[in-house]
């Protein structure tokens, strides 16, 4: 789950970091109201992906009106796919300089990593790509966390020897974004010193792990509504389902993320363009394959559907029975191709064939199958 | 010969008593798999499909000299399960649970640097099968046969596909190991195909990978420094849309390798033929 700024600030803050003075405005009214209450306040689009301030999500109102004129632009803007639900409008901050510093998953290294460069800002991958020696890095141990001397380290390395405290003191109360909320990603950019030689938090980005959603009920609770995005998908995740969506008009239902986009890369091969990338994973019972096929069949734009499921611990046998089921409740009348083999295969085809779905034999072979019954536009 | 799993090989299932652990373990049986024990806290001093049940894997090794564990718990426990069978004294660990929260993996890889004689396959894999002699995971043994090729694989279900064209086309495995999809997991792709280089046995490797980590891209440049394996490598994923990311942290750690291109590109500077569709793969392969 990507948090929002606000969220993730709120979150930094109950950590003991310092954040900005701020608001959050859901109409003009209220961010005026902020202006009254903060002064000077940068409004800024609350979506869960980068790129705000480059895509004007983010504007700088030192009136009332322009409070009010900000919140107005910026509520309901798309910003790369997400529609803005509210503002935050935060205090203007005095910026003397800004760092950035930030914790992800070093996959390489199986590890946490911490990244710490004086170069805070908007352009930090660019820094990477162009002096990767600007950004210092830790691989804090996992289970006790950075020590005093590994962020002194770091910070001299970084070139913020004279800021060595108040980044170790910063950079540990970070870190327990991790341990506490299962962060994959907690990070800070920019983090600003201010004139006053204050340390704060200018921005927050934080996604907290999707397996680990059962140790942090709270979290969901509090913020899970709110992470408007893409329909499908909020439908999706709330059946359980790994679903991302997609432009075209083919449903895909695959078991395994690896089958799914080798499933994906047919289907385009085909000529055909998948509608979405839907992973009913192992185990997948009757009740998962008619949520996938639901969920699917609400995008109107979808032509046909293709399943394609290997079995190892999904059952031929279930995955049939799941696709005739939610095929009669949905009343689906669209072009439906089922390529299924593995455990209880046999049973699992019997199934189909006496329901009158023909199951297809390869996945390159489904794959021409349903793009050729969605260019014939069967069912429509 | 094969890697890492053979008949002689004394295995135990973790969860041997849930759905998922006593079904894989029937099959795993069948095909002649040595399973030794099974462990279910609170069950000890059981029976369970026709092998003791313990209440601890150090109970389940004392007792019966095990070597190998199939993990099938839960998996807010599996992380703690992987623990518990290296500090044991196992020293094959297959996880086959998915959905372990990756700083429960992080934890896990730390603690097995201690352990340094345990290998753990996955977690969130198929686990691993020697076709006619054992398997440890859930990958039906009837679309394996034994032969000479070794196979692996970041994939469950394309890695199904693929074993069950090689052996219709009559080409049978070494052994086939499925490493699983996590970020963090335990053998990776190098590790498994230097292990088929030692193997006299293995003549031909398959690789089929995904968009993602660099794994593959290791595992191309060790083969680059030269092999005596015929291979072909596979990547899904080429079609698919960049995640939507959020930060830059991600972006700093991964640069440009992960893609799909990045990927084909290694194999192919190593010399190793790159399939388009998992159909092609027999064909490059002989």
């Amino acid at each position: 789950m990507k948090l929002l700024e606000y969220q993730a600030k709120e979150v930094l803050a109950s950590l003991g970091i310092t954040i900005p003075p701020g608001v959050v405005a859901r109409n003009p009214d209220e961010a005026a109201t902020a202006f009254a209450k903060l002064g000077p306040i940068a409004v800024k689009a609350q979506v869960p992906v980068g790129g705000r301030g480059k895509a004007g999500g983010i504007k700088l109102a030192r009136s009332e009106d322009e409070a009010r004129r900000a919140a107005e632009q910026i509520i309901g803007m798309d910003i790369k796919g997400f529609k803005v639900p509210l503002v935050y409008c935060e205090a203007a901050l005095d910026i003397a300089r800004e760092i950035y510093v930030g914790f992800t998953v070093d996959r390489d290294a199986r590890a946490n990593v911490l990244l710490l460069s004086a170069k805070g800002g908007m352009d930090i991958e660019q820094v990477a790509e162009e002096s990767p020696e600007a950004i210092a890095r830790l691989h804090p141990n996992p289970w006790r966390g950075p020590l005093d001397f590994e962020l002194a380290q770091v910070a001299y390395e970084a070139g913020l020897g004279e800021l060595a405290r108040p980044l170790a003191a910063l950079v540990k109360k970070l870190y327990r974004a991790i341990p506490d909320y299962d962060a994959l990603t907690a990070e800070i950019n920019p983090l600003v010193v201010t004139r006053a030689g204050d340390v704060i938090a200018g921005d927050a980005k934080l996604e907290v792990d999707d397996n680990a959603a059962w140790r942090h009920r709270d979290l969901e609770e509090r913020y899970g509504s709110l992470l408007e995005g893409d329909p499908y998908e909020v439908e999706a995740k709330k059946r359980g389902l790994t679903y991302v969506s997609l432009d075209g008009d083919i449903g895909i239902i695959g078991n395994g993320a690896g089958l799914c986009m080798g499933t994906l890369d047919l289907v385009q091969r085909a000529g055909g363009k998948p509608a979405n990338f839907c992973d009913i994973g192992g185990g997948a019972k009757a009740e998962v394959v008619e949520n996938a096929l639901a969920v699917i069949l609400m995008n109107p734009k979808v032509k046909g559907v293709l399943i394609n499921v290997f079995g190892g611990i999904t059952r031929g046998d279930e995955v049939a029975k799941g696709v005739v089921t939610a095929r009669d409740n949905l009343k689906m009348r669209l072009p439906l191709v089922v390529r299924m083999s593995g455990t209880r295969e046999e049973e699992g085809r019997k199934i189909l064939k006496e329901n009158g779905i023909e199951p297809g034999v390869s996945g390159w072979e489904a794959a021409q199958k349903i793009v050729e019954l969605t260019r014939a536009g069967v069912g429509r | 010969m094969s890697i890492l799993l053979d008949a002689s090989t004394r295995v135990i299932v973790q969860g041997i008593t849930g759905r998922e652990g006593g079904f894989h373990t029937e099959q795993m049986q069948e095909l002649g798999t040595k399973v030794v024990a099974g462990t279910s806290p609170g069950r000890g001093g059981t029976a369970h499909l026709g092998v003791p049940v313990f209440n601890t894997v150090a109970d389940a090794v004392k007792a019966t000299g095990a070597n190998a564990s199939g993990i099938f718990v839960p998996a807010p426990f599996a992380a703690d399960a992987i623990m518990e069978a290296a500090a044991a004294g196992i020293t094959l660990i297959v996880c086959i649970t998915e959905g372990i929260p990756i700083q429960d993996m992080i934890r896990v890889k730390d603690f097995l640097r201690g352990y340094p004689g345990a290998r753990l396959i996955g977690a969130n894999c198929p686990g691993l099968i020697t076709p006619g002699q054992a398997k440890i995971g859930i990958i039906p043994q009837r679309i394996t046969r034994p032969g000479q090729v070794g196979l692996v694989s970041r994939s469950g279900t394309l890695t199904y596909e693929v074993a069950s064209a090689l052996s219709a086309a009559g080409m049978g495995q070494s052994t086939i190991v499925g490493i699983g999809g996590d970020p963090v997991l335990g053998l990776t792709f190098r590790d498994v195909v230097e292990l088929f280089e030692k193997d006299p046995e293995t003549t031909h490797l398959v690789l089929i990978g995904e968009i993602g980590g660099s794994d593959e891209e290791h595992a191309a440049e060790l083969l680059a420094r030269g092999s005596r394996l015929k291979a072909v490598a596979f990547i899904s994923g080429r079609t698919a849309p960049e995640g939507k990311r959020m930060g830059h942290a991600g972006a700093i750690i991964s640069g440009n390798r992960g893609t799909a291109r990045s990927k084909e590109e290694a194999f192919q500077k190593a010399g190793v033929a790159v399939a388009e569709t998992t159909d092609d793969i027999v064909g490059m392969l002989r």
